[in-house]
């Protein structure tokens, strides 16, 4: 099956010298949820920016579904959807008029344009807001339409650049509740986030980039499994002056109520469960002390830094 | 099929917007020219004599509503485009499947639109104070058309460059104004002294105001043929610039 993406020794070294992609490859199953993740100034924007043609590489190959991206440039761009980082559509048109604008540059005729609009905006839940000049828009609502004005070609692929970035809670909830169903419905995602939970959360493959590299390329199942323990924030019934040992787990009481318990993944928390039930010490609830991700992000940051 | 719906796209989307503010667009020009006519032509004028063997405000009219023209056009491509690229949603139109050409006719296209508006209005209010009927219409014609595609051209390219807003302003007020106002627009440079009238011809714009005056009156300070040729030579170069540096990206990309 063709992949939706895939990148062969990426590089571009921008005008001032600063080489910000050092021979990148990747691939990208039709149908995955794809997360690339990386610091900032890793070389994510820069990756995103040349596969959208809005940043000119340096050299190596691109294909979306196969199309090259400089022989077959406007096949390759009908694949494509972005929705970028920054609001970036005319903020001085009204909603309706950003998404049939969009559909227009694609060549849809005007009447088709404003029926997708109309399914585009409904499924965003902006379709209320279809004679509203953008600008008036709310912060969660300006990303919605970036999103709807992206969709509304019906991209095979679609790049969303950390499009949850400062929306609340709730928008960005059912913000994975929509790109969940795009993805179910056949659209292949890739995401660039600073939220790890949302990577782990939604995606099924993962890239990490870091310094103009990939210093990570696999499935998330994968990926976790390669945590050696981790970290539970364990609430107790009834509070406690102090905490038994027990052989393999580390302990810490914060509070009276609250233990950081580091458990290593080979022992599980059962075990530890029952040692505290011995102690007669009852957990009331458990929670995961950070993102498990955000470990492994960190670990594989740091030891990319000693490669170089 | 495709590339004509984006070519609509873009060009509706230019000619709504210069519509839609039209307070700033179309009207201003209305008024300076109804004020042009009113001070040089009846009150200026009247002591002025003939000029060309025609009243002074009959010879001013083709070359005030060129002036409208030029200017219109230009302004109209090198706000609209700019815009666009400083609101960053010019990647709207990069990240699409639209080729090069088809951003440029449609923006030249919004351009030239403007133009043949602005002109059109200015014309209208000429006819409250001057009486002409053109000699040759399809020079008038042909010499709106061109001269608001080659200022529109112009204006694209001055926007590709542009960094801030003050680059958009620095051609129209320091450039073209200057070069329209020795075009010719308000007197022969017949009248003027050797020096001056040679260096005269040196500018573009006066070849494209006495080509349209050909059309109103049937005279002209240079050779038709001349200016038709200069104006189409132009309008090829810019065109080949513009795409040229829409290929590189320059401007627009990183």
């Amino acid at each position: 099956m063709t992949p939706a993406l895939s990148i062969r020794d990426l590089r571009k070294t921008y005008r001032n010298g600063h080489e910000a992609l050092k021979g990148i490859d990747l691939d990208v199953a039709a149908g995955d949820f794809f997360a690339l993740l990386g610091p900032n100034g890793a070389g994510k924007s820069t990756t995103i920016g040349i596969l959208s043609s809005l940043v000119t590489k340096g050299s190596g190959t691109v294909r979306i579904f196969g199309h090259d991206l400089d022989r077959e440039r406007e096949a390759a761009k009908r694949c494509l959807g972005l929705v970028p980082q920054e609001v970036n559509f005319n903020q001085f048109e009204k909603v309706i008029d950003v998404v049939i604008n969009q559909a227009g540059y694609y060549g849809i005729p005007r009447r088709e344009a404003r029926r997708r609009a109309e399914e585009c905006l409904t499924q965003l839940g902006l379709w209320d807001k279809r004679n509203t000049v953008s600008r008036q828009l709310s912060g969660g609502m300006k990303r919605r339409l970036m999103i709807a004005r992206a969709l509304v070609h019906r991209p095979r692929l679609l790049i969303l650049d950390e499009p949850t970035a400062g929306v609340d809670i709730e928008i960005r909830r059912s913000m994975w509740a929509l790109l969940r169903r795009i993805n179910r419905e056949g659209t292949t995602i890739i995401l660039t986030t600073h939220y790890l939970e949302e990577a782990e959360n939604l995606c099924r493959h993962i890239a990490i980039i870091n310094h103009g590299r990939i210093v990570e390329h696999s499935d998330m199942a994968s990926l976790l499994a390669k945590l050696e323990a981790n970290a539970f924030i364990l609430e107790l019934r009834r509070p406690v002056s102090a905490l038994p040992e027990v052989p393999g787990y580390r302990l810490e009481l914060r509070g009276d109520r609250s233990v950081l318990a580091t458990v290593p993944t080979e022992l599980g928390v059962h075990g530890l469960f029952d040692a505290l039930g011995q102690a007669g010490i009852e957990v009331a609830s458990l929670r995961n002390a950070a993102n498990r991700l955000e470990q492994l992000f960190v670990d594989m940051l740091e030891s990319s830094e000693d490669d170089i | 099929m495709t590339y004509r719906v984006a070519l609509q796209t873009i060009l509706f989307k230019e000619i709504y917007r210069f519509l839609r503010i039209w307070p700033q667009t179309v009207l201003p020009p209305a008024v300076t020219t109804g004020l042009y006519f009113l001070i040089f032509g009846t009150v200026v004028g009247a002591r002025i004599g003939e000029m060309g063997g025609f009243s002074y405000i009959d010879y001013i009219v083709p070359g005030v509503v060129l002036m409208s023209v030029i200017t219109n056009s230009y302004m109209n491509v090198v706000s609209s485009f700019y815009s666009t690229k400083f609101q960053h949603n010019i990647e709207e139109l990069l990240v699409a499947p639209v080729p090069d050409g088809v951003i440029l006719a449609g923006y030249v296209g919004g351009g030239v639109m403007r133009g043949l508006v602005v002109g059109g209005v200015v014309l209208a209010i000429s006819a409250l104070f001057a009486d002409f009927h053109p000699v040759h219409p399809w020079a008038v014609a042909a010499m709106l058309v061109l001269t608001a595609t080659l200022f529109s051209l112009a204006g694209f390219l001055n926007a590709i460059f542009a960094n801030s807003f003050d680059d958009i302003s620095i051609v129209p007020n320091f450039v073209l104004t200057p070069l329209v106002y020795l075009g010719g627009v308000f007197y022969s440079i017949e009248l003027l002294p050797d020096f001056w009238r040679e260096a005269s011809r040196f500018n573009p714009i006066l070849y494209m105001i006495n080509a349209f005056r050909y059309g109103f009156l049937g005279i002209s300070d240079v050779p038709v043929e001349l200016a038709f040729a200069m104006v189409g030579i132009l309008i090829l170069v810019l065109t080949l610039a513009a795409l040229i540096l829409l290929r590189r990206g320059t401007g627009l990309k990183t």
